[in-house]
């Protein structure tokens, strides 16, 4: 696929319409009571490696503002804008790894992992709680807390799935060089 | 086509105003109601929402499921909030009433019982405006009126080709989901271990995936030759002239927002303490 902005545009509208695909339907109850296994983000992860920051920032923005507005009670924007800065640091994995070219060995998963943690860690541990604090004026301990429990949890799936899509997208583009001129 | 954001067709003057009209006031209307903490103009937001709906025409029924699960949802938060922090009422107000003591380090103080009314009260303020923009506005219109408010028409038709496309993905991943089980894959979540649990989600969400990545190419294509993106400006098929109400409205919402302001002005702070 040739990066044109056509192409991220459609990427983001895309990207985006499956992120609230899998946050909305694609339920997998976890062994905590009423959580689930937010599995849009190990996606989020794979595309953000596609597409780099500013698609995946508007991706993960627009999928979970959606996805709020279809629950119907409300945008928490909080936490909307901490998906979005989660995305957009998660994309500068991007420049390391190059899935078009079907590379993704160790060296690439250690980095695509390091990124993906930092990502989970800012969205989650910073930007999240510090704006339900100034947004929504929640208790401290309170906002850390569910920002700790969501971060550690989306570290975790980003780890499993994100890996693994990126592997199998690898897997399915022709690596460079591997076409051989016959005499 | 497009009915999870449960767009309820009835003709009234809020469905005729304009989706960018909408799109402002919510705006407006959510900021006002997220900034204040003053439980008198909570109340007069929650009325004039109902007034709203009155307008609207739309049904109690048409949003029972709604406000259930909101109910369920503000019960859980404000259990969660009680437990993680039963002295924040406190901190806020700067006074201490204890109605009653609990175990443990916990006490029920009419501060955070205060608090925490205030906490649902917002709740209710800005749900009735999130609830009408979603079941009056046309999803296609959505986009055309985030282009008008200002935002590049790149990043519009980013969020028109969400819109359209959710329903597609929706009905691809139900459909690779009854393939998968007429493959003999268990779904059943009680029935089986969570690791088999995200095998089995696994062998759904791949192919969900990678049909969407050729997706991607075909939409790409199509646009690119129909030349989209070569100009600076668009028109869009659905948008529709401000009139008369349009403005209004937004004049009304820009007043709420600046009533928070003043209120923040006169109270010193988001807080309304009758405390003190």
């Amino acid at each position: 696929m040739k990066k044109t902005p056509v192409v991220t545009i459609v990427a983001v509208g895309i990207g985006a319409a499956l992120f609230f695909v899998l946050s909305r339907f694609v339920a997998i109850p976890s062994p905590v009571p009423n959580t689930n296994i937010s599995i849009q983000y190990g996606f989020l992860s794979f595309m953000a490696v596609l597409f780099g920051p500013v698609a995946a920032a508007l991706m993960a923005f627009i999928g979970h503002a959606l996805s709020d507005f279809s629950f119907g009670w409300g945008v928490w924007w909080s936490w909307v804008i901490a998906s979005g800065v989660a995305g957009c640091v998660m994309g500068f994995a991007a420049k390391k790894v190059n899935l078009a070219d079907g590379k993704f060995g160790g060296k690439e998963i250690v980095t695509f992992n390091v990124v993906q943690v930092i990502a989970h860690l800012v969205a989650w541990l910073a930007v999240a709680p510090v704006l339900d604090i100034l947004i929504y004026a929640e208790p401290a301990n309170k906002v850390f807390v569910q920002g700790l429990t969501a971060g550690v949890a989306n570290i975790v799936t980003t780890a499993i799935v994100g890996t693994l899509l990126c592997f199998a997208y690898a897997k399915s583009r022709p690596a460079k060089g591997s076409l051989k001129k016959e005499n | 086509m497009n009915n999870f954001f449960n767009y309820i067709d009835r003709p009234s003057p809020v469905h005729s105003l304009t989706g960018a009209t909408k799109l402002t006031c919510l705006v407006l209307w959510t900021f006002a109601a997220m900034t204040t903490f003053d439980t008198r103009y909570l109340g007069f937001l929650i009325v004039l929402g109902i007034i709203a709906f009155a307008v609207s025409k739309i049904r109690f029924s048409d949003i029972r499921g709604t406000l259930l699960f909101t109910m369920g949802f503000m019960m859980l938060s404000a259990i969660m909030l009680f437990i993680f922090s039963p002295e924040h009422g406190v901190e806020i107000y700067g006074t201490r009433n204890v109605i009653c003591d609990l175990p443990g380090k916990y006490a029920l103080t009419k501060e955070q019982l205060f608090y925490q009314l205030n906490v649902i009260l917002k709740y209710f303020a800005s749900m009735p405006v999130v609830i009408l923009f979603v079941s009056t506005t046309q999803p296609s219109e959505f986009a055309a009126s985030l282009n008008r408010i200002g935002i590049s028409y790149r990043i519009a038709y980013s969020v028109s080709i969400a819109l359209r496309y959710i329903p597609d993905i929706t009905k691809e991943y139900r459909e690779i989901s009854k393939a998968n089980q007429a493959r003999g894959i268990e779904m059943d979540s009680r029935k089986i271990s969570l690791m088999s649990r995200l095998k089995n989600a696994a062998a759904i969400i791949f192919p969900l995936i990678m049909s969407s990545m050729d997706r991607i190419e075909i939409i790409a294509n199509a646009m690119e030759l129909r030349r989209f993106g070569e100009k600076p400006k668009r028109t869009w098929y659905s948008a529709r002239p401000f009139r008369a109400g349009d403005y209004i409205c937004m004049l009304l919402c820009a007043c709420l927002l600046g009533i928070t302001v003043i209120l923040i002005k006169i109270n010193g702070s988001r807080y309304y303490n009758p405390f003190v």
